[in-house]
């Protein structure tokens, strides 16, 4: 399937985060075109329905749905949240829009906000987005004296405020709850679920949590009809979304594709195959912890949520991690479970101190200690993980253990046979 | 130096809180700010924040070593944040590190005896498509070979 260009075009327009530029290109004509007809939620709730945009942060939640959770008869404020804290590795299509199209995220924030009612918005953007946050803050302020948001927005006589906040380096502030405890000065400890931030949410009023390049489709759906962007997906996987494509590839980056596109035409056609002609060995496809692909599923699969659900992974956040034959993924699937080990909060047992084995007991695998009770051990520690936690970053921990070592195992066999040495004098692949 | 922001900056808290219905809430902000007076957070730091939040200074110290961006130790004057995550390590992570000690005699975690620059080796950047990369305080830098890295080191006050 072809490319498309809806969020993507703006990437390719010199100064697109400039208001101007920005409207120039057709911006802030969806949002005031709600704003000025006054829509009714209902009817902002049905068209996001009707284009089944789901959520692109990871969990492929149905947006509209989600918005119409906020209780409508709820006294007191309600708070739209955006997650930009991107921090699933592999993961890097927000960046690229809050660079390049921040007015976009931001018209698709107010359009979010009037289908709930909120009059604040938090936008939380990971720390170590510094650019980002600076093209953001100016943005903000240009919409600002615009008139888009703030109080009277369009000359509506509704209030749409919007607060910037900068994360401070914490994976798991991603994740919804987890964010809102670190938005209410908290540590980022995840909470149980119900109640639903729809009902109870930020310092416990209703909220809704968007990621950023779910927010940044809204306008596109208003603007063009939902049944535009339900047609270029497949069923029940509407429109397109932003894969980013990183590793072994010709032509590393971030691609706007239609939903249910085939991963190998992804992988050989838009990023023109693997770097010097090499030979495919794993994908990951969508951020560190959705289980990995062998070649055979790769080249067969199609990019939506349910085709990769079928297969037993996921499409999470649509970043494509590729590998070539030469990768060593004992090594691989030790920098992730570190990773996971590291940004594990702390708060659930089993996340807490199983992380903390799976990767004790992989880094004495990579140094060429391990034993194949090792290998068994592991599937069982991140079994024992899987399902156990508030939240899901034990089964994003536990994932990658339990697919590496199901669908290679052979490599690991190798790895701590008697006659193994450290794996880790050698390149992880190059 | 007293632990003590000057009235501008204490005004600047004032308007952090007016973002949040409670206090607390600009915790994070407030460390921000602070980081940048003080150049990193000490006991002392978490006291006084503590008094201008009411809040506790344990809830304080709590925050603080959650999140690795509130530095609870000095860096040198440069920080080098270099990912090292899957995409990174992938695409050559370390033989920017290996660079790195053998111009600067320095690992990750350690800073030049000369305080210039400090090296952490940090989780993935959100920049994956321009793998390996880095942050030098607070400027990305992508697409690196060791050569790229001497460069920009090299250009660094």
């Amino acid at each position: 399937m072809a490319r498309v260009k809806l969020i993507s075009r703006f990437f390719e327009i010199q100064d697109s985060h400039l208001l101007p530029i920005y409207e120039a290109s057709g911006g802030y004509a969806s949002a005031r075109r709600v704003v000025t007809e006054n829509w009714p939620a209902d009817k902002i709730i049905s068209t996001v329905k009707a284009s089944n945009l789901r959520g692109l942060g990871g969990a492929g939640f149905p947006t509209g749905m989600k918005w119409s959770f906020v209780p409508k008869d709820h006294p007191g404020p309600r708070y739209l949240v955006v997650n930009a804290d991107e921090s699933e590795p592999g993961t890097f299509k927000d960046r690229q829009i809050l660079l390049n199209a921040p007015h976009l995220l931001l018209e698709g924030a107010i359009i979010a906000a009037l289908s709930f009612g909120a009059e604040d918005a938090y936008i939380y953007v990971r720390g170590e987005y510094y650019e980002p946050v600076r093209i953001m803050e100016a943005a903000l302020e240009d919409a600002e004296h615009a008139g888009y948001i703030g109080r009277n927005i369009f000359g509506s006589g509704r209030t749409l405020r919007f607060h910037l906040h900068r994360g401070a380096g914490a994976y798991i502030c991603g994740e919804e709850t987890a964010l809102l405890s670190s938005l209410e000065g908290f540590k980022g400890w995840p909470k149980l679920k119900p109640p639903f931030p729809a009902v109870k949410g930020l310092f416990g009023k209703p909220t809704i949590i968007n990621n950023v390049e779910t927010l940044s489709y809204v306008p596109i759906v208003i603007e063009k009809g939902p049944e535009y962007f339900a047609g270029l997906g497949i069923e029940r996987n509407g429109g397109a979304r932003l894969f980013g494509v990183s590793g072994h590839v010709k032509r590393p980056g971030v691609y706007e594709l239609p939903l249910g596109t085939p991963m190998k035409e992804l992988i050989y056609e838009h990023c023109g195959g693997l770097h010097q002609d090499r030979k495919l060995k794993a994908v990951i496809p969508g951020g560190s912890s959705c289980p990995v692909l062998t070649p055979e599923e790769a080249e067969t699969v199609n990019l939506d949520f349910d085709s990769l659900a079928k297969i037993g992974s996921m499409l999470g956040s649509g970043g494509l991690i590729v590998m070539d034959d030469r990768t060593d993924l004992v090594r691989v699937l030790h920098r992730i479970c570190k990773f996971y080990s590291y940004e594990s909060c702390g708060q659930c047992t089993p996340c807490r101190e199983g992380t903390g084995w799976i990767t004790r007991i992989m880094t004495r695998i990579v140094e060429g200690h391990g034993t194949s009770q090792d290998l068994d051990d592991l599937v069982d520690i991140a079994q024992m993980i899987m399902g156990n936690t508030i939240c899901p970053l034990g089964d994003a921990a536990a994932m990658p253990v339990i697919s590496f070592l199901t669908k290679f195992r052979a490599e690991f066999e190798k790895a701590v046979k008697p006659s193994k040495k450290s794996l880790m004098s050698e390149p992880v692949g190059a | 130096m007293p632990v003590q922001f000057d009235d501008e900056k204490l005004e600047q808290v004032q308007h952090l809180i007016e973002h949040y219905p409670q206090k607390k809430a600009a915790i994070g902000d407030v460390l921000y700010l602070a980081q940048k007076q003080f150049g990193h957070i000490t006991p002392e730091v978490e006291i006084y924040i503590a008094s201008l939040l009411d809040l506790p200074a344990s809830y304080v110290h709590q925050v603080v070593t959650f999140y690795v961006m509130y530095l609870q130790k000095p860096v040198g004057r440069h920080l080098i944040m270099l990912c090292d995550n899957v995409s990174c390590l992938l695409c050559g992570a370390e033989d920017l590190v290996a660079r790195i000690r053998e111009k600067l005699g320095i690992g990750p975690g350690e800073t030049t005896p000369d305080n210039k620059f400090t090296l952490w080796t940090v989780e993935c950047l959100g920049a994956c498509e321009m793998a390996p990369n880095l942050l030098l305080d607070e400027k990305f830098h992508g697409n690196l070979t060791p050569e790229k890295l001497d460069r920009i080191l090299d250009e660094a006050e």
